[in-house]
């Protein structure tokens, strides 16, 4: 197995060179980084060029890196999972949104059809907006919903709440009541926690 | 000459072929549909969003509430990545048990889907039989774990007990006599295994009676054949996976191509569709649940021989055993530790698929080292062949968007997460 991946390693540079970033086998799987650039045309091939053949987008999502420990660089990504069925091999492909305000990606659409939904989901849930998508609209979220829910800065309880007002005999939204709380914290041990050798 | 405009309607969300809370609207020329648009997000939970503010145990239970027909292999594919990031193995007799109970939520999830498809396009008959059966192995799994449907039973490291010697029984009361506790009981004398065993001898007895009832019959016939075709090469561009890929024609399938637990030594076929029809799609189905029948018969065997752990040993992912817990301090700090503050998952990133009764499944996990997920991706199929019915549906008429569907095997609960 893992000398077909290293085969497909291989494959990604020499065809690619320096337009993708280093590939990286992790957990049985290779995982390539594309700059926003070349995103679309390294798609394309990536589908087309018959050394590789990923006839199918499995997934496509968006990440928000903001709060990653220890990450510092751009915060919007949208990581697709290709499959080939002719090889019979996965590939990550990581592409990052330049602006952090405003993150534009070009749309895979034209490539893999099945990327319609997916990208109008990583649009509703970050923000993340995809150029040459034909109906760019949101996906999961209430119709007239205000903000990108996942996106790290979004509270788990959100903004605004919806209850039946008596008086005015209608559905309304008010602002959440609910106090925010976190039963068990998160918590990321340094490097030799539990292996011995401390103070302890 | 009057002037005539197409029309649309909103079919769903509380509609009862709409198999959950899916809106559809349909752009209508006549009774014939322009233009399918699916709306859906009104089951939407948030799943990915409240799994990172969960341990990564806590998250477990969530994925049980994605595909509410057939819980277990969600759970699975989550428990492989969590397995994958942290490096433990599973113990051989639970990949065993893991591939048996797989198959059985193949079999309940396709009983679901032909029983409910069957009486959304006319035949009401068939719900009654299938869900006959899915009464026998929820009865498997409530001896098993306790809960009917939302088993939270595989745990990152194996599973969470090994399986019961007993079955639990009818009793006697004012609306069974002796005499039908009896018979109802005949099947439950002795443990879990001997029961799913006399499960799988009647089975193939069942399947011939869905066979009987559906397979030749003239309405079913005109109601499937030559709907909702998908042509291999679409099939590829719309992202299927599953029996709706299969249906189209072209081999693929996870437990064969990319095998995970004990796949690999299981004998089983794969069936193949021709035309990529409505009717095709329902034959691919059950001939899965025939071979499911033979995998789940394979696992009994093994099982029956080959006692061992269920679960890892490594306690700083699994919790140790009550006994052990109670009589050693190290091991109850390890139960409260795990219990309270969670397992610490290496940072990096796992995809794990899985051949879920409805296609690909994945979980996309990605960790920083902390003790709770940075974000998890739930990859579902339902979601690609939802997308798809604005496609399948075009130039149909309008009853047989409910054909289509059905075909695809809709769960909101899976579409929505």
């Amino acid at each position: 197995m893992s000398a077909k991946l290293e085969r497909l390693c291989r494959q990604l540079k020499e065809s690619f060179g320096d337009r993708v970033g280093e590939p990286v086998i992790n957990h049985g799987e290779v995982s390539v980084a594309v700059p926003a650039a070349d995103y679309l045309a390294v798609m394309r091939q990536l589908r087309d060029d018959p050394a590789f053949s990923f006839e199918l987008l499995m997934d496509l999502s968006g990440i928000d890196y903001s709060e990653f420990t220890g990450y510092q660089g751009m915060r919007f990504a949208a990581v697709s999972q290709l499959l080939s069925i002719t090889h019979n091999w996965r590939l990550q492909v990581k592409a990052f949104a330049i602006d952090d305000e405003f993150p534009v990606l070009e749309s895979v659409v034209d490539v893999w059809n099945v990327a319609n939904w997916y990208e109008r989901e990583a649009f509703d849930l970050f923000g993340i907006h995809f150029e040459g998508h034909p109906d760019l609209r949101r996906l999961l979220t209430d119709y007239g919903f205000v903000g990108h829910p996942f996106r790290k800065d979004f509270p788990i309880s959100g903004y605004v709440e919806m209850r039946y007002d008596p008086e005015q005999k209608r559905v309304i939204y008010q602002p959440v009541t609910i106090e925010p709380r976190e039963v068990t914290p998160r918590i990321v041990r340094e490097e030799n926690y539990g292996k011995g050798g401390g103070r302890g | 000459m009057a002037d005539i405009k197409n029309y649309t309607l909103n079919f769903g969300p509380q509609h009862p072929a709409a198999h959950g809370v899916l809106r559809l609207v349909l752009e209508l020329d006549g009774e014939v549909v322009v233009r399918a648009d699916p709306h859906i997000g009104l089951l939407h939970r948030g799943t990915e969003k409240l799994a990172e503010t969960r341990t990564w145990l806590q998250t477990l239970p969530y994925l049980d509430r994605l595909d509410y027909t057939s819980m277990i292999p969600s759970e699975h594919a989550y428990c492989l990545a969590v397995e994958r990031l942290l490096g433990v193995e599973v113990p051989i007799r639970a990949q065993y048990i893991r591939v048996m109970f797989d198959e059985i939520a193949r079999i309940k999830n396709h009983l679901l889907n032909i029983g409910t498809h069957a009486l959304d396009i006319g035949a009401m008959t068939m719900v009654l039989y299938t869900f006959r059966e899915r009464e026998d192995l929820f009865d498997a799994l409530e001896a098993t774990c306790g809960i009917r449907m939302h088993q939270a039973y595989y745990r990152p490291g194996g599973v969470y007990r090994d399986l019961p010697d007993q079955m639990p029984k009818y009793k006697e009361n004012k609306f069974k006599n002796a005499q039908t506790v009896k018979e109802l009981n005949e099947a439950r004398n002795g443990s879990l295994l001997d029961f799913l065993e006399d499960f799988t001898n009647r089975f193939p007895v069942y399947l011939s009676e869905y066979h009987t009832l559906l397979t030749d019959n003239r309405i079913w016939k005109q109601r499937t054949v030559g709907i909702g075709v998908v042509s291999p090469e679409r099939a590829l561009q719309l992202g299927f996976s599953g029996a709706m890929l299969r249906g189209s024609g072209i081999e693929w399938d996870l437990r064969k191509k990319q095998p995970y637990e004990v796949y690999d030594r299981m004998d089983f076929d794969i069936p193949v569709g021709v035309n990529g029809d409505t009717y095709d799609r329902y034959l691919v189905r059950m001939e899965e649940m025939a071979q499911a029948n033979r995998i789940i018969r394979q696992c009994i065997d093994w099982l029956r021989k080959n006692p061992g752990p269920v679960i890892t040993d490594d306690h700083k992912v699994a919790p140790p055993s009550r006994e052990k817990m109670k009589g050693s301090m190290e091991e109850l700090i390890h139960h409260f530790k795990l219990f309270s503050e969670g397992m610490h998952v290496p940072a990096g990133e796992a995809y794990a698929a899985i051949e879920h009764p409805k296609g690909e499944m994945a979980v996309w996990a990605v960790s920083d080292g902390a003790n709770k997920p940075y974000r998890i991706k739930l990859h579902t199929a339902g979601i690609p062949h939802l997308a798809a019915t604005d496609e399948m549906c075009r130039g149909h008429m309008l009853a047989d968007a409910t054909a289509v569907i059905g075909t695809i095997d809709l769960v909101l609960g899976d579409v929505d997460r």
